[in-house]
């Protein structure tokens, strides 16, 4: 690998044109900018502006369907489809990030160390990645949440877990292709330690491709979350969050009710979509090379 | 070649081992009392104790560990609680269920994903390339088991163009005698037309939700081999040459596109096994799957380890499967560990 | 073999297959017409573990099959129940496998039918029930229990006299006995066969009649697909009664509710047990399929709570939470209506010694709340709110109610789902503070259920840890009137311990629920029976 061929990041303003040549040019993309932000609203100030209080029960008003009272009808206990969707929303979105951003650490690092050290350090690394890809992931995530507990912080970890291997992956060959870059062989020459390259030169450098990955996960890290929920290993009740509202409306489906898993299930997967699409733009934004 | 199969496998068993390590450490810790379970609704706590030390529970983890690779070693997985019956068996006579179920959606993902794929990256930019994008994205963001609901309440309950999803085969039907254990490919072997329709009525929608899922990274990766390829020197060169256009995507770019969608289908067949769990559940379908999740609800481990195993093995025969593929395809790749 | 022989014998042997006995494999779709008539399609969420109901944990289904496929001494007569429907009938034994029994002072001698097989042809003789009834004592787990809850608790009490009679000895006075003997655990095994696959290892031959039926019941399992599909075929040598009109019963599991639903109501199955309230009281509506629902003898849904841990063993608390409870609501939207309330009846002092029956509370969140702050919590507390996974479907909608309304006093209560079997351990610990749960009792009398969940014994089932020396006394006592006849004693003893239950309140009864099952019109002959599993013997189709 040749010094020339690593080149150096654009600058902000290029970023900021280019973003906006991304958008002109596929406006699919500028539509999941413009989901995305409206989720993160709704996130947000979401509970704050709902209709109804979501745990709010009200059996008087129990399985109507959507109204203009209630947009998105009410579910057994008489609670609004609508404000549950909007409130769970912040939910979603916290196990999705702090999933990722756990599994980003962790796997960035863990690549980094291994695609940069190799030998050892990557032969662990690898073997852990391996004996992780040898499950079928959603199945493990089951495991983990079913000995650990079923509580949204065991959640968030058993998705860390199992999008570990992909993280590692992406990060570590990023680390190798530069281990020999000429950015890096100044700073090592000039006396810096190699945890100092490490953190300070080789992982800003791969930070952007970390960031795609990041999005792509997201989406996953949700669908995978909503899967846990629905075979009943997911969030307790009677908390809102759409993976449970859908398995909590599965039921219901077949009578007639399809409101109640139908809005928590478009939501969710508006916001996967979102998330898949958001991740396909900033690849382009990041890495004009790799665009797909 | 069998030299380098051989090596090739031996490359696997470091995975192996951890999965086995991973697996006992996992159910291990599950919550559940497997004794009181056994011990029935009216135990004392004296003959729970008794069961455990029967199971032999109250051991420390190594001597239980090594007591259960010694099991492992002889091809005893274990009791299933909630069937009662050895996990081997269990194993045995599902997984041609979700082996059949997976296959079958995986090949009408690649009927339609991998068409689709070619036509977008041939015409790139056009709304058919924004449309493969959009219809790609949408599957993989569907919750499978969303789809499998929507999809039995529209075309079973509504239209009622698809058969009560009850499993495999209408109860009419007796199962076609075991010879590869997929129902389609034994009634036709048979002869028995009748029975493979009936089957094929049962298997069209569950395949069809895993299809979905699966379409994203196939139609993804076609598309993406096929632009680097399209825009490599020698399809400019069979351009330039006069070839027909038809000649030219099919019988030279897709050719040369086959190898990363290959890999591609490799990790979709293992991310089909794991959403299978869920179709499976919706479904009723008799396979590995939906016995995982039940055992796992009940904290009934010697399935879930069972069924964790036989999936790693599965995972290391299909890599293997695809590597010598890869062989076949372009024979400058040497399978090599 | 060459090419050419192999081809030979095969249209050989497809020739014969033809012309054999045996049915085809597959029913062309005229005669599969007829065989439907004749074949019941029975659809329900989980299926046996188990064939053998001595086995170690056999599950609730694997009853079904014991029920069908062996053969007791006494079975209950019927009834027909107020609404028209049809049960069993507590209060009156009748002949199964004994044509004729006498009742003496210390013992119960029974008379076998001469004429009764097992499947496999042999005669069933006193030995064969002596050699069962041995075995129900002896395996232990739950036959063992069931058997003592009648004062059936050793071999000696068992006496094959010839061939064709046989004798119980009573160990002690006790009206349990006679009923008991007519549950499914004292099922008839055919001895001869059983020992025969028995090892040292496992004498009673468990592993055997896990996997095969071994007795002599109107129908026999031709197939078992563990956790698919269970087949049943007709025993046509069965005389322990009328000849049952299904040839065949093909039971297939369904876990999603919804599939259930759909397939009752598409007319794809025959019949189909728990759904979910909600969808029986629809189909009931709807019309177009027969929903029969009963109230589950002898069982309450409750509200549990730990009298043993602060802040459940202050009185007061539990009593408020009694008062906050929502129970209408629980009715209305969780139950459908489907349940008999048993809250709201003015007092807590009753008078007929009847079980269940309902309590004085009924919602007042302000009382609660007054005795909240009698009981030293003015702000409240936390604690966590127990249930099974397995039984969600009624349990998380009623907890969350539950949740929402001891909210309003102060009470913040998270909700926690346990798995399956880690339920039962959970149980045995005691350690839950509030629970929420169902209990139902197989034989239906107060001092039964009482024993059980109220003795100071503190069986299993007394989930609240509850020990009160007074309501020993009242059950012990109720339980020795009722053995001798002091009809005065019973009724005094058994209204006591009710008013105890109600008003130290360490369970808060909800309501009694139904047993309900949706058919097809066609079908007749269904009865309600304690075990709360189908008797395919009485079903009729068309």
């Amino acid at each position: 690998m040749s010094i020339a061929s690593v080149t150096a990041p654009p600058s902000k303003d290029g970023i900021l044109s280019h973003a906006r040549h991304i958008v002109a040019e596929n406006p699919v993309t500028g539509v999941s900018f413009g989901l995305f932000a409206l989720f993160l609203l709704a996130a947000i100030i979401g509970p704050y502006i709902v209709p109804y209080d979501p745990l709010a029960s009200d059996t008087a008003a129990a399985l109507q369907a959507p109204s203009a009272a209630h947009w998105f009808g009410t579910d057994q206990l008489g609670r609004d489809i609508f404000s549950r969707v909007v409130v769970a929303t912040r939910l979603d979105m916290i196990i999705a990030i702090a999933s990722v951003a756990l599994v980003f650490l962790a796997g960035g690092f863990a690549g980094i160390a291994s695609g940069y050290f190799g030998g050892w350090t990557d032969r662990i690394v690898g073997r852990i990645s391996d004996t992780i890809m040898a499950f079928p992931l959603f199945v493990l995530a089951m495991g983990i949440v079913a000995a650990l507990g079923n509580t949204v912080t065991n959640i968030i970890i058993a998705t860390a877990i199992i999008n570990f291997p992909l993280y590692v992956r992406v990060a570590r060959a990023e680390a190798n292709v530069r281990r020999e870059a000429g950015f890096v062989q100044a700073a090592r020459l000039s006396g810096n330690s190699e945890m100092r390259i490490l953190l300070g030169h080789i992982a800003p450098n791969i930070l952007p491709l970390m960031m795609v990955q990041v999005s792509l996960t997201m989406g996953y890290a949700i669908l995978n979350a909503a899967g846990l929920s629905f075979i009943g290993l997911g969030v307790r009740p009677p908390t809102p969050e759409w993976g449970i509202m859908v398995a909590e409306g599965a039921s219901f489906i077949i009578s007639g009710e399809w409101w109640i898993a139908f809005f928590p299930g478009v939501t969710l997967m508006l916001a996967v979509f979102c998330f898949n699409l958001l991740g396909d733009g900033l690849r382009d934004l990041v890495d004009p090379q790799r665009r797909t | 070649m069998l030299n380098q199969i051989a090596k090739r496998l031996m490359t696997a068993i470091p995975s192996i081992i951890g999965v086995i390590i991973v697996t006992f450490l996992l159910t291990r810790v599950l919550p559940g009392d497997t004794a009181a379970y056994f011990a029935g609704p009216a135990a004392s706590e004296q003959a729970i104790s008794e069961i455990r030390t029967k199971l032999g529970l109250d051991r420390s983890l190594p001597v239980q560990f090594v007591a259960y690779v010694q099991d492992l070693a002889a091809g005893n997985l274990g009791t299933s609680l909630t069937t009662g019956q050895p996990v081997i068996e269990d194993i045995r006579a599902r997984l041609p269920a979700s082996a059949e179920l997976t296959l079958l959606g995986l090949l009408f993902s690649i009927l339609v994903a991998v068409p689709l794929g070619i036509l977008a990256a041939v015409k790139q930019g056009s709304w058919i390339d924004h449309l493969c994008r959009i219809v790609a994205t949408a599957g993989v963001s569907l919750p499978v088991f969303f789809t499998g609901l929507l999809l039995v309440y529209v075309f079973y309950y509504i239209l009622g163009w698809a058969p009560a999803p009850l499993g495999r085969l209408d109860f009419f039907y007796t199962s076609p005698t075991t010879i590869t254990g997929f129902y389609l490919i034994d009634s036709l072997l048979t002869g028995d037309i009748e029975v493979f329709r009936a089957a094929w009525s049962q298997i069209w929608l569950p395949a069809v939700t895993l299809a979905i899922f699966s379409l994203a990274p196939i139609a993804r990766m076609t598309r993406a081999s096929m632009l680097a390829v399209l825009a490599s020197d020698f399809v400019r060169t069979a351009r330039a040459s006069g070839l027909k256009p038809s000649k030219v995507v099919m019988g030279y770019a897709f050719r040369n596109a086959l190898l990363p969608i290959i890999t591609t289908l490799g990790m979709v067949f293992s991310f089909l096994l794991g959403a299978n769990v869920l179709v499976e559940k919706v479904f009723a379908w008799p396979g590995i799957g939906s016995y995982a999740i039940e055992a796992l609800i009940t904290s009934d481990y010697a399935p879930v380890q069972g069924f964790v195993l036989a999936m790693a093995i599965l995972y290391v025969l299909l890599n293997l499967a695809i590597d010598i593929l890869y062989g076949l395809v372009d024979p400058r790749v040497r399978l090599e560990a | 073999m060459n090419r050419r022989e192999f081809l030979k014998s095969a249209t050989v042997l497809s020739s014969a297959a033809a012309t054999g006995v045996t049915a085809p494999a597959v029913w062309s779709s005229a005669s599969a017409q007829s065989a439907r008539q004749e074949t019941l399609l029975l659809v329900s969420e989980s299926g046996p573990n188990n064939l053998d109901i001595h086995g170690v944990g056999t599950n609730r289904p694997g009853y079904e099959v014991a029920w069908n496929c062996y053969d007791r001494l006494m079975s209950y007569g019927s009834k027909t129940l107020p609404d028209g429907s049809a049960s069993y009938d507590r209060d009156k034994l009748v002949p199964e496998l004994a044509e004729e029994w006498s009742l003496s002072e210390g013992s119960v001698t029974f008379k076998l039918r001469k004429d009764a097989k097992f499947h496999d042809g042999t005669a069933v003789t006193a030995q064969d029930v002596k050699w069962s009834f041995d075995r129900a004592v002896t395996v232990g787990g739950f036959p063992t229990f069931q058997m003592k809850a009648g004062s059936l608790e050793k071999p000696e009490q068992f006496v094959a006299v010839d061939d064709h009679t046989f004798r119980v000895d009573f160990i002690r006075p006790d009206r349990l006995t006679m009923p008991d003997l007519a549950v499914i655990v004292p099922s008839i095994f055919n001895s001869k066969l059983v020992k025969s696959k028995a090892t040292e290892a496992d004498p009673w031959g468990l592993e055997y009649t896990k996997q095969n039926t071994a007795g002599g019941g109107a129908y026999k399992v031709s197939k078992w697909q563990s956790g698919t599909e269970v087949v049943f075929e007709r025993n046509d040598a069965w005389t322990c009664g009328p000849m049952p009109a299904l040839k065949r019963v093909v039971w297939r599991m369904v876990p999603s509710a919804g599939n259930r639903r759909a397939l009752i109501e598409r007319g794809d199955a025959d019949i189909s047990f728990d759904l979910p309230a909600k969808d029986f009281v629809e189909l009931d509506k709807a019309g177009k399929v027969k929903v029969v629902s009963n109230p589950i003898s002898n069982g309450i849904q409750y509200i549990g709570m730990n009298v043993n841990k602060p802040p459940f063993n202050k009185l007061e608390v539990r009593q408020a939470v009694a008062y906050a409870i929502p129970y209408q609501k629980i009715m209305d939207a969780v139950m459908f209506g489907l349940g008999k309330p048993l809250f709201g009846a003015g007092s807590n002092k009753v008078s007929d010694p009847v079980w269940p029956q309902p309590h004085g509370y009924a919602t007042d969140i302000a009382k609660a709340k007054e005795l909240m702050a009698k009981a030293g919590y003015p702000d409240g507390f936390e604690t966590t709110l127990s249930f099974d996974l397995g039984s969600a479907a009624v349990n998380e909608p009623l907890c969350t109610l539950l949740q929402e309304s001891l909210a309003q006093i102060g009470i913040k209560a998270s909700l926690n789902k346990i798995p399956g079997a880690n339920w039962r351990g959970e149980l045995i610990k005691k350690e839950l503070p509030l629970i929420a749960n169902f209990f139902s009792g197989w034989l239906d009398y107060p001092e039964y259920f009482f024993f059980w969940c109220y003795h100071g014994q503190n069986a299993l089932f007394n989930t609240m840890g509850y020990k009160n020396p007074e309501m020993d006394k009242l059950i012990d006592g109720a339980r020795s009137a009722a053995a001798t006849n002091d009809w005065a004693v019973y009724k005094d003893d058994v209204n006591g311990f009710i008013d105890i239950a109600f008003t130290d309140v360490p369970r808060v009864p909800l309501y009694q629920p139904y047993l309900s099952v949706a058919m097809q019109k066609q079908i007749t002959g269904y009865q309600y029976w304690f075990h709360r599993q189908l008797d395919y013997r009485t079903l009729k189709k068309g």
